[in-house]
């Protein structure tokens, strides 16, 4: 039986890979990710899993251990945020390249400097590039679900991509919710068992890991990585389907909000979906045909999602939680750039929200819809809610 | 059982010890000898190696793609990480143990090799980790006493006068100016550790450290003198002949510490000047040349003749008494299946 459970996001990710039992966990705590290294932790020191954990020096070090274990044949499982996640990044390439399957969870922190401990979601973006999947949660059950399905996606055959679950610092990671845990059983047999692909500990069948790669073959290795990509939208739907099936919750690579009859559709990632789908309750009583468009997977970037999703739109409003300095903000990017080749192409503007944890209330929501309603969108201007000029 | 010259003759004179040949390294390099007496010992005591490297010269030489030297399963993840990556192997292992997925009879032997510069200074973190968490692997430094990788800059294990790009002999610097990082003695100051220094014209020395490595029931540091006959401007037959002067100095001490016991593996009665062994090479000629030469080779000799008399007296004030011993057992988290 579904168990409705009032725990935290950072509770949520543990306890999910509390279910999975997974081989190795390294990690290093940070704020707002530290809780879920703890609960971790105290269920390793209960015995309620077997996991071989190591209490590592540096998010440097986690990243480097779970690729060594993950090379290994393990499971392995890390989390980190903020600097913790920058600390890795060198390794966090090198885990994608080595088509590890690793799953991590990242509880969004803006990037210092100046030093920052809240949300914002600059880790994440500045990892956008390195080769791993992104899911991005809007709230702790959610958090829970990617973190069930996470190593479904990283280890089935046409992938072979390491896992980044992100969930918003604090906002999600300290929220308390209530969240519907899926039983023990149900969860093991979903995630299933691990079909390990050249392990490093086959002594009998040596293979070189992580060899020097020169013009004559890094282009190749590096287009396979994009060929891997290309699968992970249809995986990912086929894994949603199945998952469904188990929990009733359905997924896939957008979630839509009052989306059909849409006119004006606000884009953004993570939580402020929440404080978006309230705001487009109160508009829709006052007759504004308003809807939210939320990326659950934002890289890959399906295109194809968001050109049908939002041709012939009379506006998209995009809000990101981080800034691309002397470029646009990185999920207005995408959105921009997907939208150049659709038939009916709506106004467009760009908005930068919340950086280092700075409130969004449905104030500044209704502020930029009210931009759109207006005709006031300036495709290439980029403007910022709630921030003091 | 110490091998023998003889035990390890037959078993290895028609297999190649991990390492294959063929691979790019200079001739006359020291590092692949290291790796492969190393392996050796570990297989002839009918362990299986499980090899991760740093980058770096051995590293970069031995698998260019679509080729590897490695005959055993090898990883190189990146330059600082090596320890902190054979550890999260080491724990893998641990997990398929504990899990059945492995036989529980199965002896791994885990090799870390790292250069100076992947272990003295940008790895030092990540090897420091790894030692103080307990992991049950073996770590060698090939000290070359420089990033030879790169084409010879200084390390922290650059010793004083030596001419390298980054602190090269200029008309008003003698090289670089600091004696080498002891890193031997800050990894034998994590105590549960078992530490060593080698050199190649000791091979049973050598050997025998590694066995003692391999049935110690938590990680071991060995430092390996590794002459870089390109840099260190020797020629190519001249790698062991280094390695003899620099023992018979005392530029290289052998000795071990297991568990803060000291223990000077080969006494020196009358050693050598130092400055036959800083004569020797070229990459200290253009020192020579200097006007403060002397000066540079006294310093280095006091410290090199002071260290000595330290260890011997260390080895005098810890016999018989490890800073830790079996009443701490449990700081080892690895030991069920030490090697």
């Amino acid at each position: 039986m579904p168990l409705k459970q009032a725990i935290t996001g950072a509770e949520a990710v543990a306890y999910a890979m509390k279910q999975i039992n997974p081989d190795v966990v390294a990690a290093y705590p940070i704020t707002p990710q530290t809780p879920v290294v703890e609960y971790f932790a105290k269920y390793v020191a209960d015995g309620v899993v077997d996991t071989e954990m190591i209490p590592v020096e540096s998010e440097h070090s986690a990243m480097s251990a779970v690729v060594g274990a993950a090379a290994s044949g393990a499971r392995a499982f890390t989390a980190t945020a903020s600097v913790g996640l920058a600390l890795m990044h060198e390794v966090v390439f090198i885990a994608a390249s080595l088509r590890l399957p690793i799953v991590m969870a990242v509880a969004n922190r803006a990037l210092s400097g100046p030093i920052n401990i809240h949300c914002d979601h600059s880790d994440a973006m500045a990892e956008r590039d390195s080769g791993w999947i992104q899911l991005w949660a809007e709230n702790a059950q959610e958090a829970y679900d990617f973190t069930v399905m996470a190593y479904k996606i990283a280890e089935h055959k046409d992938v072979r991509l390491p896992v980044m679950v992100n969930f918003d610092g604090f906002i999600i990671s300290h929220g308390v919710e209530v969240v519907e845990t899926l039983d023990d059983e149900l969860v093991k047999n979903f995630v299933g068992k691990q079909e390990k692909i050249y392990p490093l500990l086959d002594t009998s069948n040596p293979v070189t890991y992580g060899s020097i790669d020169m013009y004559d073959y890094y282009f190749e290795h590096k287009r396979q990585q994009i060929e891997a990509m290309k699968h992970v939208p249809r995986v990912f739907k086929e894994i949603a389907e199945e998952f469904a099936k188990i929990s009733g919750r359905k997924y896939d690579l957008v979630d839509g909000y009052m989306l059909d009859d849409a006119e004006y559709v606000m884009v953004a990632l993570g939580s402020t979906a929440g404080t978006i789908k309230h705001t487009i309750n109160e508009l829709r009583k006052e007759g504004k045909k308003v809807g939210l468009l939320k990326p659950w997977m934002f890289r890959p970037f399906s295109k194809e999602e968001y050109q049908r999703l939002l041709t012939g739109r009379k506006a998209v409003v995009v809000l990101d939680r981080s800034a691309s300095f002397g470029a646009e903000a990185p999920l207005y990017q995408s959105v921009k750039s997907a939208i150049y080749e659709v038939a009916s192409k709506p106004q467009m503007g760009s908005y930068v929200y919340g950086l280092g944890g700075r409130d969004i209330t449905p104030h500044h929501i209704r502020q930029a819809f009210e931009d759109a309603f207006n005709g006031n969108l300036i495709v290439d201007e980029e403007r910022y809610l709630g921030l003091r000029e | 059982m110490p091998l023998s010259a003889i035990d390890l003759a037959k078993q290895f004179y028609d297999k190649n010890p991990g390492i294959t040949s063929g691979h790019r390294l200079c001739p006359g390099c020291a590092a692949p000898t290291i790796v492969k007496i190393a392996l050796m010992t570990a297989i002839a005591n009918g362990y299986e190696p499980v090899v991760a490297l740093a980058t770096g010269c051995l590293e970069v030489s031995t698998t260019i793609y679509p080729y590897s030297a490695w005959n055993v399963p090898y990883i190189h993840n990146a330059f600082e990480n090596v320890s902190a990556t054979i550890s999260g192997v080491e724990t893998a292992f641990k997990a398929a143990k504990k899990r059945g997925e492995i036989p529980a009879d199965k002896k791994l032997a885990f090799f870390a090799f790292g250069g100076d510069g992947g272990t003295y200074d940008i790895g030092l973190q990540s090897l420091s980790g790894a030692v103080e968490r307990g992991h049950k692997f073996i770590y060698i430094v090939y000290d070359n006493e420089g990033y030879m990788n790169t084409g010879n800059q200084r390390s922290g294990s650059t010793p004083p006068g030596s001419d390298t790009t980054t602190a090269p002999v200029g008309k008003k610097m003698s090289g670089k100016l600091q004696l080498k990082k002891n890193v031997v003695e800050i990894m034998a100051a994590h105590e549960n550790v078992y530490v060593a220094t080698v050199a190649l014209t000791d091979t049973f020395d050598f050997m025998k450290k590694i066995e003692k490595a391999l049935a110690f029931d938590g990680p071991s540091f060995i430092a390996a003198h590794s002459a870089c006959v390109r840099f260190w401007r020797v020629a190519d037959d001249q790698a062991v002949e280094t390695s003899k002067l620099a023992v018979e100095t005392l530029y290289w001490p052998l000795y071990e510490v297991e568990r803060g016991v000291y223990r000077v593996t080969k006494k020196i009665k009358d050693p050598k000047p130092v400055s036959e062994y800083i004569k020797s090479q070229g990459r200290f000629n253009a020192l020579l040349k200097k006007p403060d030469a002397q000066e540079i080779i006294d310093e280095l000799q006091q410290y090199v003749t002071a260290r000595y008399e330290r260890l011997l007296a260390l080895e005098e004030a810890t016999k018989d008494k490890p800073i830790r011993g079996p009443w701490s057992k449990k700081d080892v988290q690895t030991d069920e299946h030490a090697m």
